[in-house]
């Protein structure tokens, strides 16, 4: 086995004491980075990247790529405690994060982050050492039609199978369609939906901005009209046991979470996407296909395990693009492109041939991360529930200082203050009235890249719609599509035309 | 040969002028230093060539320690680049905002109505002037510029040109190639450069006109062919190839690679970047990486530059009308 030779070199590299401690270093300042809202793993990489020029070339990198995936770990842990995505790519994990808090369990919500990360990064690690070459050629064979088909059947998983109210879905997915239209159009470069000429609006609405405003204030305003007075907050205690037992409760989880892994790894592979999207497919995906879908949104624990393994999985896939084809999967790995090409290593089909050392080094070293970061995580657990044992009336005010310096931090705007202050208001009544606000923050992630692929493909098919499904792979991906959406209509009729879609009995 | 030897010599004169004016201005720049962590704005998406330029000089100028905090990249390649002009538009007086730019930092703002007026931003330094090659997939039979054409009339119209944004460099030369060979293709726009590439290589598109650092992985792979340069001397990395010129078609573009600030930029701001780049641009590894990715390498600074883009506006300008005329047509 020519990889495992390979690989067995690359570990006598990244298990080298300077190395072993870079890792360890890296995957403690990522934890740290990846929690702090407004503070996500491109800012830790930007800032990181001048201290490491004083260690090797490899050394260099693996301490990037160490940090890079810290804070794909440390961004589910102000998502469970405070409601808060603490970075883009932990949006999803506030779905069904935050009301296992509420419920007393953030302990075991943390694990569950912390573990499904591991196994994430882990199946997406020895993914990555088998068929990374080959698999360049599947990231090549997608062109615009595929990217469209990709993100369609991500809106049916949302739709079709879901628990909630379909009509309020479809509701939420538009919305979010239109709130991603603002800003300047993608293909003229003319601006749209800028209600006059409001500057802030021309580089669009950041999807942070909606989820911090819909999940962080929104959630705030609820929890102060439900409680009235005397907020009532559920004292999490944690202790030794108590994680053996929830290590334990993921053994059940090996569907949800090994169909996250895959998925967040070939999304995380399509230079397009990246690990955002890659983390609400997987919800979606794990939600449709649960016995009970109607628990997601009110803390199952599955819905913390599936965008977790996704998003470390994507983490490790947008790598993949970044190595063998010199393209970027997501703005992180385009930092550490620039950081490569400065030690003269060029990304690109000729890097494995040219530098196997440098390669089989990181992948190698990506292991070992993976073990660093899931220790290092399990074992602050017991300080980071600490921290929800604060009075409410603190803990309330703390959480409303971190949206907004969250929320200001990207873009040092503050239009985008005033933003999540609406957002939290529409956040707020939509959660009244029952709508679902997971389809609205998905719609606005993917918008844009729907947007562009519909078009890309109408442009270069001459307008011809059934490009869509005439293409192998863009076909399946719209079958399976159809499926997802008329599946319940079947079930409908299969029940015997029940006026709603009754939950699994 | 001959035109090599008088560029590098030309070059030489510049730098040297440069330098001088770089030792002017250090004094000056003795009082101010940035604050903050600086922003570097780059007007195109990941993975293209604006952008890992921007980032390649990010990665030097903290390896070098030729600013005194770090430089943060970020990306607002959408419409065209219309996003990062109209924030850098937003951000007038700030010292701690530069763009790295494209030539759509002359067509863009003439195309839309974003209201930016490039006079008003402050021009700090060109690094470099790329260039452009006609690229097929390796896979395709097309050798020459004249299979090329065949292949493109044959397609009747149908023939998938990829490229960056409408309006920006790509879809220019596009239309220049169209007007000059009397033909008609579909032009496809992407977001960056490498998006561009990947597309090319997976066979989404049938050719591009893509910078030669964009294909140059794929190149050394054996993935893509290059056809024609649109220089006005062969490339030294593809000796090979030959120019649109000596075939006969007087086909030439370059796209410069420069920095800008804000309006009203505090002029000791301008005088720590214009001597922050000065400095970059003595670096070796800088002259190494134009060698190898062949990138004419051309300082230029302050008032020269900001008299460079505005000649270049002028030009951009008849490019689009005679664009336009012709769509009308």
């Amino acid at each position: 086995m020519d990889t495992l030779a390979l690989l067995a070199d690359g570990f006598a590299t990244s298990l080298s004491p300077l190395n072993l401690m870079i890792v360890i270093l890296g995957v403690t300042a990522g934890l740290f980075i990846g929690a702090m809202p407004g503070l996500g793993s491109v800012n830790g990489v930007a800032i990181v990247l001048p201290l490491t020029f004083i260690v090797p070339p490899s050394s260099a990198i693996i301490l990037l790529c160490a940090i890079y995936y810290g804070a794909m770990y440390g961004g589910a842990i102000s998502s469970i405690l405070l409601g808060i995505p603490g970075a883009s790519t932990a949006v999803a994990t506030t779905f069904d994060g935050r009301p296992m808090a509420q419920q007393g369990k953030a302990g075991l919500a943390l694990i569950a982050a912390a573990v499904a990360s591991f196994i994430g990064g882990t199946i997406s690690v020895v993914l990555f050492t088998l068929f990374a070459v080959p698999l360049a050629d599947l990231a090549l064979a997608f062109g615009p039609a595929e990217e469209f088909a990709l993100v369609l059947m991500a809106f049916t998983t949302f739709v079709g199978l879901g628990g909630d109210d379909k009509l309020k879905t479809i509701i939420m997915i538009c919305l979010g369609l239109v709130l991603s239209t603002v800003g300047l159009d993608l293909i003229s470069g003319q601006p749209r939906l800028i209600f006059g000429d409001l500057p802030g609006f021309y580089s669009g609405i950041s999807f942070l901005v909606l989820a911090i405003g819909v999940y962080g204030i929104g959630e705030i305003l609820y929890t102060i009209e439900s409680s009235r007075t005397a907020p009532q907050v559920t004292p999490a205690k944690i202790t030794l046991n108590d994680l053996w037992s929830g290590i334990k409760t993921m053994n059940r989880m090996w569907r949800t979470m090994s169909l996250g892994s895959f998925l967040g790894f070939f999304v995380g592979m399509l230079p397009a996407a990246g690990a955002t999207p890659a983390a609400l497919m997987a919800y979606g995906m794990a939600r449709s296909t649960s016995k009970d879908p109607k628990s997601f949104g009110k803390g199952n624990i599955e819905g913390v395990a599936a965008p977790e393994t996704a998003n470390n999985a994507a983490s490790t896939g947008s790598l993949l693009p970044m190595l063998t084809l010199g393209i970027p999967g997501s703005p992180t790995t385009a930092l550490l492109l620039g950081g490569m090409v400065m030690w003269g290593l060029m990304p690109g089909p000729m890097l494995f041939i040219e530098q196997p050392d440098f390669v089989w080094g990181l992948i190698s070293s990506l292991y070992t991360a993976n073990f660093a970061a899931v220790a290092i995580n399990i074992a602050l657990i017991p300080l980071f529930v600490w921290a929800l044992r604060m009075p409410f009336t603190v803990l309330c005010a703390l959480v409303m200082v971190l949206c907004i310096v969250g929320g200001f931090a990207p873009s040092q705007k503050m239009h985008d203050v005033w933003l999540i202050a609406g957002f939290g208001v529409a956040g707020y009544l939509l959660r009244k009235a029952d709508y679902p606000l997971a389809p609205l923050v998905l719609a606005l992630v993917l918008g844009p890249l729907m947007e562009k692929s519909f078009r890309q493909t109408l442009i270069s098919e001459q307008g011809n719609v059934l490009a869509f499904v005439e293409r192998p792979l863009s076909g399946t991906f719209i079958a399976i599509a159809a499926l997802f959406f008329v599946l319940p209509l079947v079930k409908y009729l299969r029940k015997g035309g029940r006026r709603s879609i009754a939950p699994a009995e | 040969m001959i035109y090599k030897m008088t560029r590098r010599a030309a070059l030489a004169g510049v730098a040297s002028i440069a330098m001088i004016a770089a030792g002017a201005t250090s004094a000056l720049a003795e009082g101010w230093k940035p604050q903050k962590p600086i922003e570097m704005v780059i007007m195109a998406g990941q993975g293209g060539g604006a952008d890992r330029l921007a980032r390649l000089f990010q990665s030097m100028i903290q390896k070098e320690g030729l600013a005194s905090m770090p430089m943060l990249p970020v990306n607002k390649g959408g419409g065209s680049g219309a996003e990062a002009l109209r924030y850098l538009k937003d951000n007038e007086g700030d010292a701690h905002k530069i763009m790295a730019t494209l030539n759509s930092y002359f067509t863009t703002p003439l195309r839309t109505d974003i209201g930016v007026d490039i006079e008003e931003f402050t021009p700090i330094a060109r690094m470099a002037v790329d260039t452009f090659v006609l690229w097929v997939n390796a896979d395709s039979d097309i050798q020459t510029m004249e299979d090329w054409v065949a292949a493109v009339q044959a397609s009747g119209g149908s023939w998938k040109m990829g490229g960056t944004g409408t309006g920006q460099e790509d879809s220019l030369l596009t239309a220049m190639l169209e007007k000059e060979f009397g033909i008609e293709v579909t032009y496809v726009p992407f977001d960056g450069g490498g998006d561009v590439a990947k597309n090319l290589v997976g066979g989404h598109i049938d050719s591009t006109v893509n910078n030669p650092s964009e294909q140059m992985g794929f190149f050394k792979a054996g993935k893509s062919r290059p056809i024609a340069a649109f220089t006005t001397e062969r490339i030294d990395a593809f000796p090979d190839v030959p120019t649109a010129r000596e075939l006969g078609h007087d086909i030439v573009y370059s796209m410069q690679r420069s920095f800008v600030g804000p309006k009203d930029m505090p002029a000791e701001a301008v005088a720590y970047y214009t001597e922050m780049f000065s400095k970059l641009n003595e670096l070796p590894e800088w002259q190494a990486y134009t060698e190898d990715e062949a990138l004419d390498r051309d300082f230029l600074t302050g008032d020269a530059l900001q008299a460079y883009f505005l000649e270049e506006r002028e030009k951009h300008a008849a490019i689009l009308a005679d664009m336009d005329a012709d769509g009308a047509s």
